[in-house]
């Protein structure tokens, strides 16, 4: 099923991508060619067939919750783009009314 | 012996030479640094070195070593892939998005090394956050292939493989999510084997698709790798995908030889479409010598081998849209904060930081994942890896391992399949079925091809490594196919 231009730039502001000139044509050919392959999925009845929801069987286990060391502040922030006084600073997600 | 020399060697006998006293892990480090600044500006396999840290460990090595209680690993030059986590050493997945992240704390499977006695060298290329069969889309430069360095080296663990190929490195660490071990490993000419889905812990790796990523070994022998899987192997609390399973085990019975055992040959990966002729032909020549030495090698079928390329094309790049939502611009790496608002800061981050490919990946996997099409695409490839599974559980029932070519090419020139991403992913068709089916695999080299190596692929059942490594290590002893070190330029 061909990918139209619309449904990239939906699909890239679902992923938070932005596009640059040119993009839209670019990825819509692309992903076009590679849905082709991939419809032949259709041709088979998996009607029956239970989807792999864990290839390897791996039981849950659990462990005692007890404290145990961590990163200290400063290691944890040490990768940090913009720390502020500690702490993260994050981009404001509420306009000033 | 000279300095070249001790480029050539694998861990058994290095290991010998350094508790004989003839040689020293500062030795070892030397011969491998000269080496690196020699060939290196060709080859290009390494992003970054850890001077620091060879230091630190060759010497500590050479301590213990005197002292009579040297680990496995005492003193053996190891380089990293970049998406494996080092206390204070940059990690960044081949992807200008981490330039600079250093991370706090050591993954699990380099710790055990370390542990173990390695000594690294440095951090190696790969396409971006794994991405890739080339090594071309990594976020920095292409990696070559040390055979011929107009063609690449095969990806994504290309820079791993072409370290070990070039005798810049004694072993390596790379990961295999679709083939990104055997298949540089085949096209460079040496080791690499990818362990059963649950084998080694992921704690510490960028992760690119949980479902299938595991951590493996490149090395020039099938002992090496072997002793290698062995240390990293086992139970860590950090990875609850992590099987409790002994490490060791991956070594039972493993030098027993192929005699009495069956092989299955899968007709449909024999014949795979793209398979060039010389590839067919060291293989076959393969097969001969595993039946002289005693192996049966047997007919078997995988009927949805077909479908495998488009079911992991929907699983690994939906599972990579959910795992790279985190790169968002707050806590780590490149960062476009002062944005007008959220949105766009997430768009401009994520714009500026990813290559093509990634972009490509994680639209494919947002799409795939989206509301309307789930069904169709997601929950109809988990379907189908389940046919894929079952395809091997019935040919398991009829041989003890999988034998094929690992990839249908040989290694291709730089910019070949660039352009079709199709022909790009089609390089894992012989690959990709043992990550969705969580199998453990290896490619050993078979011979060449217009003179470039060829690698023969192993596949067992989960948890059959030392089944793979059997007959990986007979086929190599029966062929004195030795993995030989690239004479570069």
């Amino acid at each position: 099923m061909p990918l139209s231009k619309e449904e990239v730039r939906h699909v890239a502001m679902l992923a938070r991508l932005g596009l640059e000139p040119g993009d839209e044509e670019f990825y819509a050919d692309q992903l076009s060619g590679i849905l082709g392959h991939i419809d032949r999925l259709q041709q088979l009845d998996t009607e029956d067939i239970p989807p792999t929801a864990q290839v390897v069987a791996v039981a849950s286990r659990l462990r005692d919750d007890e404290p145990r060391p961590c990163l200290s502040q400063e290691e944890a922030l040490a990768n940090a783009p913009a720390p502020v006084n500690g702490f993260f600073r994050v981009p404001a997600i509420q306009e000033e009314t | 012996m000279t300095s070249d020399d001790l480029t050539r060697l694998t861990i058994t006998e290095a290991s010998r030479l350094l508790r004989l006293g003839s040689i020293s892990s500062a030795d070892l480090v030397t011969a491998h640094v000269d080496r690196i600044e020699r060939l290196d500006k060709h080859v290009k396999a390494y992003l970054r070195f850890t001077p620091e840290l060879w230091e630190k460990q060759a010497e500590e090595a050479d301590r213990r070593i005197r002292q009579g209680d040297a680990p496995a690993l005492a003193g053996i030059p190891l380089a990293v892939k970049d998406v494996l986590c080092v206390r204070g050493v940059e990690t960044t997945a081949g992807s200008q998005i981490l330039r600079g992240f250093k991370p706090p704390y050591t993954g699990t499977a380099v710790g055990r090394l370390f542990e173990a006695g390695a000594v690294m060298l440095g951090v190696t290329n790969c396409d971006e956050f794994a991405m890739g069969s080339s090594t071309e889309n990594s976020g920095y430069f292409p990696t070559r292939n040390p055979w011929d360095l107009q063609r690449v080296p095969g990806g994504s663990s290309g820079g791993s493989a072409a370290a070990v190929a070039s005798g810049e490195a004694m072993i390596a660490l790379g990961t295999d999510t679709g083939g990104s071990i055997r298949q540089p490993a085949a096209l460079c000419g040496v080791v690499g084997m990818k362990p059963t889905y649950g084998r080694v812990s992921r704690y510490g790796l960028i992760a690119f698709a949980s479902s299938l990523d595991q951590i493996g070994p490149f090395a020039r022998s099938v002992d090496d790798a072997a002793i290698v899987l062995s240390l990293m192997s086992g139970l860590d609390p950090l990875d609850a995908t992590s099987s409790d399973r002994p490490g060791m085990e991956v070594l039972n019975n493993f030098g027993a030889g192929v005699k009495g055992m069956r092989l299955g040959v899968p007709r449909e990966y024999y014949d795979v479409k793209g398979i060039e002729p010389g590839v067919k032909d060291a293989i076959d020549a393969a097969l001969f010598i595993l039946r002289q030495a005693g192996a049966e090698i047997v007919d078997v079928s995988l009927p949805h081998t077909d479908y495998g390329l488009a079911a992991y094309y929907i699983i690994a790049p939906a599972e990579c849209s959910s795992n790279l939502a985190r790169f968002d611009g707050v806590r780590y790496g490149l960062s476009e904060i002062d944005a007008p608002n959220i949105t766009e800061e997430y768009l401009q981050t994520r714009r500026n930081g990813f290559g093509t490919e990634v972009r490509r990946r994680v639209m494919l996997g947002t799409y795939a994942l989206s509301s309307g099409y789930y069904d169709a695409y997601y929950l109809k490839a988990q379907k189908v890896r389940t046919l894929i599974k079952r395809d091997f559980d019935q040919a398991f029932q009829k041989c003890d391992a999988i034998v094929s070519a690992t990839s249908p090419t040989v290694a291709f020139p730089i910019g070949a399949k660039t352009q079709d991403p199709l022909s790009m992913y089609l390089c894992d068709v012989l690959t990709l079925g043992g990550n969705l089916a969580g199998l453990p695999g290896i490619s050993v080299p078979c011979g060449t091809a217009d003179g470039l190596p060829v690698g023969l692929q192993v596949l067992g059942p989960q948890w059959g490594e030392n089944v793979v490594l059997r007959v990986a290590r007979a086929y190599e002893e029966a062929s004195e196919m030795k993995a030989e070190v690239a004479g570069v330029v």
